[in-house]
């Protein structure tokens, strides 16, 4: 498992390159919609709390499992794949948002790079919620005891790596800022507070 | 956690108890709190418009702290037989040098004209 994650680090790291690389071309071409217009950073937050949240769901099924508490083990599971779900869920949202506001993958560099890097960590995670969800299956069938929490561990581990590779895109494609982001005319205040209601909003 | 990080008779002398220390359930609610707070924090300062000036290497900062929480205590790299954080490393290290070599692919022209101009 450890041979695999090594090598979608270089997958990413080719991914994230080349978003990187492009970044602020969309702006240079004049062909928006930009970055700066579409990102929503308090929504794209409470994603990332979420999806972070899941890791820690993660390790207590792992836990539970690990010292016979199946009932537990299998909530945990449970828990994980739904926030998982909820994660995609908020993806499917931004992406149908950015296309009705006229980012398509072949309208700029922005576009391209945006939905093949962020669209290619959907799909990492969608696996590993099928994966989470046949564990669930299994667990509920009577196959997957104490002594086979080397199966969850694995599903685990390609779990945690699909949050560390969102904990970078949340930083370099969310919240570094773009060029013309400065042209927000927006009163902090009225941001900060937007900001801590989107979050309570997505909590409860 | 120890079939995934060794095989106990493949471990090397003194490194199998290691093997099997790992974070309580406690701890993993408390590492979870830190990156809530890590998170909370990386979304506050991009508010601040008077750090605007640090506000980059301060995200990259608390992104990587983040990253490295997440892979030595949930994934237990921490705790773990080495090899395997070496391997993880060695794909860390070959993503870098991907990106090193598509940014330079990419501005071959700038570097030549940079190269010229010291020359």
């Amino acid at each position: 498992m450890w041979m695999f994650l090594a090598s979608d680090c270089m997958f990413f790291g080719a991914l994230i390159a080349t978003y990187m690389i492009y970044r602020g071309r969309s702006e240079a071409m004049g062909a928006g919609p930009y970055p700066s217009e579409l990102i929503d950073i308090p929504y794209t937050s409470v994603s990332a709390f979420v999806l972070l949240m899941s890791s820690l769901t993660m390790v207590l099924a792992l836990a539970g499992l690990q010292r016979g508490d199946l009932r537990a083990s299998r909530l945990w599971i449970f828990a994980t794949a739904a926030l998982g779900t909820i994660f995609l869920g908020g993806q499917y949202f931004e992406f149908t948002e950015f296309y009705h506001e006229g980012l398509g993958l072949t309208t700029n560099m922005f576009g391209t790079t945006f939905f093949t890097l962020t669209g290619f960590h959907g799909l990492h995670v969608t696996i590993g919620v099928v994966w989470l969800l046949t564990l669930l299956f299994v667990s509920l069938r009577g196959g997957l005891k104490k002594d086979d929490s080397l199966d969850l561990e694995i599903a685990g581990l390609y779990w945690h790596f699909v949050d560390i590779v969102w904990i970078v895109i949340f930083t370099l494609v969310y919240l570094i800022p773009y060029d013309d982001m400065a042209s927000e005319s927006e009163p902090h205040a009225s941001r900060v507070v937007g900001l801590a209601q989107s979050m309570l909003n997505g909590l409860f | 956690m120890s079939y995934v990080s060794m095989n106990v008779k493949d471990a090397p002398h003194g490194e199998d108890d290691e093997a099997h220390e790992h974070p309580s359930e406690r701890q993993y609610i408390k590492i979870a709190i830190l990156l809530s707070v890590i998170t909370f924090v990386e979304v506050a300062i991009y508010y601040i418009d008077a750090l605007a000036s640090i506000l980059v290497p301060a995200l990259i900062v608390l992104s990587a702290s983040k990253f490295i929480f997440v892979v030595s205590y949930f994934m237990h790299l921490k705790f773990d037989d080495k090899r395997l954080a070496w391997i993880f490393a060695a794909g860390m290290i070959l993503a870098l040098g991907i990106f090193v070599s598509t940014w330079a692919l990419m501005h071959y022209h700038q570097i030549v004209d940079y190269v010229d101009r010291m020359l």
